[in-house]
């Protein structure tokens, strides 16, 4: 069930350039249910900035009652919420959207994770529960630069981690769907998030057995304000990324 | 009856608070945070005779204390409305009010007469000025003579009060509220958005798809309280007052400035439990300013009488 939960900052620090990794405990924690869900975060008491940020949950322990959101400083609303320090509260309403399906799979079935930048967040919690219900996850993810890179480490321990980056500077050098051409890097399911011009590009190289998390501007987060569709394929009617999304199976709708 | 008990033409409300059209869907989303019949009343998204699709995307900008939005009517259409949506509100001790938009007076005509048969319907108001599309809407509400006849028509047909939302890209909104009072209406709402754009300087362009959108949220609260309190001294109709409330001192300026009930809009997308809250803060601020009944205060800007503490 969705709730509004002053939730406690347990930690709030930066990995990455303008990234910073933020680590909340509270009650709401409990009513997620699935990866790829996000959280609606109005970061100041006031009237400025007026409207929450959405920001996706990377990672969940449900045994601490503490989530972790990894986001990146983008205008004021970010920044204040990278001002934050432990102790402090943060008023969140989640767990919004509909995330990654992990049903459905064959046992031990390979699952590529393709992630782009700050879309690559979601995709850990995934990846953790796809490896502990017995499934095989190799992870792609890019970045602009070297000084861009987080979470390489920790998707290592889950599987084969490739990291490509668009100057060279980690890993190898070009974008997430090099690699997935140049190693041939085939899979039972894919799950992807980042910019809209990968997941095109995706799209077109496997246009199966995917899924896709997708941003867009939001108002409400719940689905009343209509602000955050997006076209369907055969163009006839819209969808809600809020609501409907974030995550859709490959196809669906218009990226 | 309670302190915040009023009453309009064809809405019996336990509170003077209210979600504004288009900041509320048609309820099923703020169903799931908290029971619809603690409103004084809901008033849902606008209904046109068939589905619209809307503006494409970014809909939305947020700016210093608002935000713009273009989302453009979309809505599922009169008939499906009709059968899912106001058959499901039947089941909330909540009275109904719908927005309703149409590209001609006919299509205003037909959906008003169609929604008013409706039985979760005890009023409509009649969109003469969302920003955001090409034809009808606010063509409709920034000449008083076309308002007055569209006004006049649509009651001829629609069985529940009438209540037209005045839009404030006019020069003088006082002449085209006194032409739609002229033309029947049972009361006015007040005031839709303002026509706003914001670029992206990035790219040098506009943020919002449709180029220009409607300025919402705290940042629009004078303009509503100054043209609230032109509008109320002018006409003998009561006016639903919204724009820029976020809180229950928000909504009793309005009050203070001429309006009988409060609508709350944006406030809803950045708490979804803000009608309620402020509805609990209002009971408290009437007891703690000594305030016997909310109706007191309605336009006491600019009726004689004492300042709220000095009672």
């Amino acid at each position: 069930m969705k709730k509004v939960e002053n939730m406690t900052v347990l930690s709030n620090e930066l990995i990455a350039r303008k990234i910073y990794k933020c680590v909340l405990s509270g009650q709401l924690v409990n009513e997620i249910t699935e990866p790829g869900q996000f959280v609606h975060v109005k970061v100041s008491g006031g009237t400025e900035p007026t409207l929450r940020r959405p920001i996706s949950i990377c990672e969940i322990d449900r045994a601490q009652e503490s989530l972790t959101m990894i986001y990146r400083v983008e205008g004021k609303g970010t920044k204040l919420l990278s001002e934050k320090r432990d102790g402090e509260t943060v008023d969140v309403l989640g767990p919004l959207g509909n995330g990654f399906p992990i049903e459905g799979l064959k046992p031990n079935a390979h699952c590529l994770l393709v992630g782009g930048g700050i879309g690559v967040p979601p995709l850990y919690e995934l990846a953790k529960q796809l490896v502990s219900k017995g499934h095989n996850v190799t992870t792609v993810i890019g970045f602009r630069s070297t000084d861009d890179v987080f979470l390489e480490k920790e998707f290592a321990i889950l599987g084969d981690t490739y990291v490509v980056t668009e100057d060279g500077t980690s890993g190898e050098q070009g974008f997430v769907t090099d690699i997935i051409k140049k190693y041939q890097l085939s899979c039972d399911r894919y799950y992807a998030c980042g910019p809209r011009m990968m997941l095109r590009a995706l799209e077109t190289m496997m246009p199966e057995n995917g899924y896709l998390s997708l941003e867009e501007r939001m108002g409400c987060g719940i689905g009343a304000c209509l602000a955050c569709v997006c076209d369907t394929q055969d163009k006839v009617s819209y969808r809600k990324v809020c609501t409907d999304g974030p995550v859709f199976p490959v196809g669906e709708v218009v990226v | 009856m309670t302190k915040c008990h009023v009453s309009l033409p064809g809405l019996d409300m336990k509170n003077p608070i209210m979600p504004a059209s288009g900041c509320f869907g048609f309820g099923k989303e703020y169903s799931e945070f908290y029971d619809l019949s603690t409103l004084g009343a809901i008033c849902v998204k606008a209904v046109t005779p068939s589905v619209r699709k809307g503006n494409p995307t970014p809909r939305v900008a947020e700016t210093d204390g608002g935000m713009l939005n273009a989302i453009g009517l979309q809505n599922p259409g009169l008939d499906r409305v009709m059968e899912h949506e106001l058959r499901w509100l039947e089941s909330f001790d909540v009275p109904v009010i719908v927005n309703i938009a149409g590209n001609t007076v006919e299509e205003y005509m037909h959906v008003a007469k169609t929604v008013s048969k409706a039985k979760s319907v005890n009023a409509v108001e009649l969109n003469i000025s969302c920003p955001n599309v090409k034809e009808g809407g606010i063509t409709f509400g920034t000449d008083p003579h076309v308002a007055k006849e569209l006004t006049s028509r649509v009651k001829d047909v629609c069985e529940v009060p009438v209540y037209v939302k005045l839009s404030p890209n006019v020069t003088d909104i006082v002449s085209i509220a006194k032409a739609v009072e002229k033309g029947g209406a049972d009361g006015l709402s007040m005031i839709n958005t303002l026509l706003g754009m914001r670029l992206d300087l990035k790219t040098g362009k506009p943020i919002i798809a449709n180029e220009t959108g409607g300025l919402s949220g705290a940042a629009i609260k004078p303009v509503a309280v100054r043209m609230i309190h032109g509008v109320s001294q002018e006409v003998s109709i009561p006016i639903i007052g919204m724009g820029g409330v976020t809180s229950a001192d928000d909504a009793l300026e309005l009050i203070l400035a001429g309006a009988s009930a409060v609508a709350v809009g944006t406030q809803n997308f950045v708490d979804p439990y803000a009608c309620p809250t402020i509805i609990n803060d209002l009971e408290k601020k009437l007891e703690e300013y000594d305030v016997e009944h909310i109706t007191e205060l309605v336009g006491r800007s600019w009726k004689p009488s004492l300042h709220l503490t000095n009672r």
